[in-house]
């Protein structure tokens, strides 16, 4: 008959509207300031600098100023100066470190390129969305210390990607402890009597590498 | 008597600046008005039914009509030529103006007006509608048709007219 | 069992004889201690004064309650939260924040603040003075249709013998409004959407009158008060005489419930202004506050609508049972009207919007030829009043059968050949 359909809608309606009163279920609003949206581990929007130490952000910053991500970045939002010394990386190498390192977030587009190009793990992507800021010159160029943040906060927002970084700088480090061992070995055997074998490479335990990313060895 | 001047000085002047308007959307606009201000004389003289009647029909209805007509009729401004004043015009003028204005004045001096404030005849809707279906059914009838009529000769006019436009 | 015209004289003794007690003078007591203060010759003046305040801050902020209550009703209907975050203002010169956001109820006066302090944009070739008028004309129009509802049992701010007439002329001259905002715009959307705005109520003024003259017509009258007073009975004490309990007022009150819709640009009629489609219709070249009045016009214009529709079938400021009675009317009056708006704000969470062909076919061929059979239909209750016994169940049978008939017929012939819509996604 003409109007049932009305009625039938109107039912579903009142459906609703009972519903949204004992059925937590039927509402989707997350009520934000008060409810925090439980983000994807996935999600990212602005780069951050990782630091092995959260004590010594500055002295502990695992890029090297290698400035790959300035040359990579798109929109070049990424400005980085090197410094004149060197300081000692995780793998206890001395190294550059960046005298300046910023990144202007009003630019950047969230790619994430910089994080895939970065050889040292050094810059990642970060979950943190409100940027808001009176100042669009000044408060959105983020600097080398607003930028820094611990390995454990990493560790906090990508479990899964953190902990796969982890891993293959720890197997790198003892690989490079290792060779090391084995070369002073080397060179020890080699000055006691007549020159031996270096110790192949083959010889260190493999670590869990990724295909796609082949680590780049620490020594040159 | 401060009441009916005020009404009158509103309807008249309305009705005034409507004739001196250029812009003929005004002019509808201000006649709307006059008429309004007619509703508001029938109410002074205490004949409600008349009033709202009148308020329904005119400001509601054949208000819309003269505007939708004047927006649906009227071309560009450049067009809308004023004939120039003319010696024939004026005379033309003076002279329907002046038929009208003895057949009123003709009307009113004829009726016989009562000479002391007579109470105001209590009509009650009731009583009009009884009059109106069951005395004067035949003329109310007759106007009805002739409404019908001139609407659907309007409607003929407006088919005839939308033929041509046609592409 | 007898409510016709008829006995509209006789139905005043048991109404009158019924609780006036203090609750129900307590508006009139209130308003009379006032005028006293004053020197007698300004006193008929405050009497109207006062009911003119009275309607303007009690319907001014039942317009304010209803918009944060139609967002608030619409996200339940939609199982969404709607409006819950304005609460009490913090004030510079009190010493405490109260920091309770009050459900959202302040929405309507932070709202007003934003539309008084925007700009108000006329465009530069409108006709300023006409752009101005409209709004006001727009809001004092609507204001005056409530001129002649009776609140309650001693409260209507005007008695009129032409009641529902004076209602209709003040209605009707809201089009004129609706026809200054479009053309003072000199936008060519602004006057194509007037044109269709004007089309859509000029359509439904029609079914909209016809569906109320079955109700004159067996009232015997067209002063509102009278209309509510003839509907003053009640069977056995407990089911009243409501016009919207018989079969010709219950499909009156449906058509007029349509008509009344389109009438106030309601969904699913609101095509002349659809948010999502036009930019606003006629009202595309009005801004802040301009803009406000409008859509506080419209507001009023429902309010005087569901006003109008509660007075003439629901049974205005009757209470539902005689030992009821000890509430005063005007607060049944309020609650038949809180309920009617809250009957269209979950038809507009409800239906979706028709389109101008939809809309002027469903007046045109289904609710005018359907209120004329209504008029008949009212008639032959009218006739039959002096019906008993057996004979009123044959009255009910016919005057059921005279609207049900039609309107299964009518509801067939005009969906033949449109097969049922199904819906891919929709469960």
């Amino acid at each position: 008959m003409l109007g049932s359909g009305i009625i039938k809608g109107l039912a579903v309606t009142a459906k609703n509207f009972v519903g949204s009163y004992h059925d937590p279920a039927r509402m989707v609003t997350e009520q934000y300031p008060e409810e925090r949206p439980k983000l994807p581990e996935a999600y990212r929007n602005f780069p951050f600098l990782v630091t092995e130490n959260a004590t010594d952000p500055m002295g502990t910053l695992r890029c090297v100023a290698c400035q790959i991500c300035e040359k990579e970045c798109p929109p070049q939002c990424i400005y980085i100066e090197k410094s004149k010394d060197k300081k000692p990386d995780a793998t206890g190498k001395p190294q550059l470190y960046p005298a300046v390192f910023a990144i202007d977030t009003s630019v950047c587009m969230s790619c994430q390129i910089c994080v895939e190009v970065c050889p040292f793990d050094a810059i990642k992507m970060d979950q943190v969305f409100e940027v808001a800021a009176t100042n669009r010159f000044t408060g959105l160029l983020l600097n080398r210390e607003q930028l820094a943040k611990p390995n454990s906060y990493f560790h906090q927002i990508h479990p899964t990607d953190a902990h796969e970084v982890d891993t293959r700088l720890a197997a790198e480090r003892k690989a490079a402890e290792e060779k090391a061992k084995a070369a002073a070995a080397a060179k020890a055997a080699a000055a006691a009597a007549k020159p031996a074998t270096p110790a192949p490479a083959t010889a260190t335990p493999a670590a869990p590498k990724p295909a796609a990313q082949p680590p780049t060895p620490p020594t040159a | 008597m401060i009441t009916l001047t005020f009404i009158a000085l509103v309807t008249l002047a309305a009705a005034a600046v409507a004739m001196s308007q250029r812009n003929l959307i005004h002019s509808a606009l201000l006649l709307v008005a006059s008429w309004a201000g007619i509703a508001g004389f029938y109410l002074w003289a205490g004949a409600e039914f008349v009033a709202f009647a009148q308020i329904l029909v005119y400001v509601g209805a054949v208000s819309m009509v003269v505007l939708f007509a004047v927006l649906l009729t009227r071309r560009s401004h450049a067009e809308l030529a004023i004939a120039p004043a003319s010696v024939k015009r004026i005379l033309a003028a003076i002279v329907a103006g002046g038929a009208v204005l003895g057949a009123l004045f003709g009307a009113v001096l004829s009726t016989p007006l009562a000479s002391a404030a007579a109470p105001p005849p209590a009509i009650s809707v009731k009583a009009l509608g009884a009059q109106l279906l069951g005395r004067h059914t035949a003329s109310v009838l007759l106007i009805a048709v002739l409404l019908t009529v001139a609407l659907l000769g309007a409607v003929v006019i407006a088919s005839t007219n939308s033929k041509e436009d046609a592409p | 069992m007898n409510s016709s015209g008829l006995s509209l004289l006789s139905a005043h003794l048991p109404v009158a004889a019924a609780a006036d007690g203090l609750l129900e003078r307590l508006p009139l007591t209130l308003r009379d201690t006032f005028v006293q203060w004053f020197p007698a010759p300004t006193q008929w003046l405050l009497h109207h004064l006062i009911s003119i305040v009275g309607i303007l801050a009690i319907f001014g902020l039942f317009f304010a309650f209803t918009t944060v209550a139609e967002r608030k009703l619409l996200g339940r209907l939609q199982n969404r939260l709607g409006p819950n975050r304005a609460g009490v203002p913090k004030f510079s010169f009190l010493p405490f924040h109260l920091k309770h956001k009050l459900f959202g109820l302040t929405q309507p006066f932070a709202d007003a603040v934003k539309a008084l302090t925007k700009e108000d944009i006329v465009p530069a070739a409108a006709d300023k003075l006409l752009h101005f008028l409209a709004p006001v004309l727009v809001v004092a129009f609507s204001l005056l249709t409530f001129a002649v509802l009776p609140f309650g049992r001693n409260l209507i701010p005007v008695e009129l013998d032409a009641a529902l007439l004076y209602f209709f002329a003040a209605g009707s001259a809201t089009e004129l409004t609706i026809f200054m905002a479009g053309w003072a715009s000199r936008n060519k959307y602004s006057l194509l959407s007037a044109m269709r705005a004007l089309a859509q109520v000029i359509s439904y003024e029609l079914p909209l009158l016809l569906s109320v003259i079955p109700v004159v017509l067996v009232a015997g009258t067209l002063s509102t008060q009278e209309i509510v007073v003839a509907q003053g009975f009640w069977t056995f004490g407990l089911l009243p005489h409501w016009f919207i309990f018989t079969p010709w007022g219950a499909a009156g009150f449906l058509l007029f419930l349509v008509a009344a819709l389109a009438e106030s640009n309601r969904s699913p009629f609101d095509l002349p202004e659809a948010e999502s489609e036009l930019i606003a219709g006629h009202l595309t070249e009005y801004s802040g506050f301009k803009y406000a009045l409008f859509f506080m016009a419209e507001y009023f214009g429902l309010t005087a609508l569901s006003g109008l529709g509660v007075t003439l079938f629901l049974g205005g400021w009757q209470a539902p049972c005689a030992f009821l009675q000890f509430i005063p009317s005007y607060l049944w009056f309020m609650g038949k009207l809180v309920g009617m708006i809250v009957f269209f704000i979950w038809v507009r969470g409800t239906l979706l919007r028709l389109r101008i062909d939809q809309l002027t076919r469903l007046s045109w061929q289904f609710l005018v030829p359907l209120a004329l059979i209504n008029l008949g239909n009212a008639a032959f209750w009218a006739l039959t009043g002096a019906w008993s016994g057996p004979l009123q169940i044959v009255r009910w049978a016919v005057s059921a059968a005279l609207i049900v008939v039609p309107f299964v017929l009518m509801g067939r012939s005009l969906t033949r050949g449109q097969a049922p819509r199904t819906y891919r996604y929709a469960t």
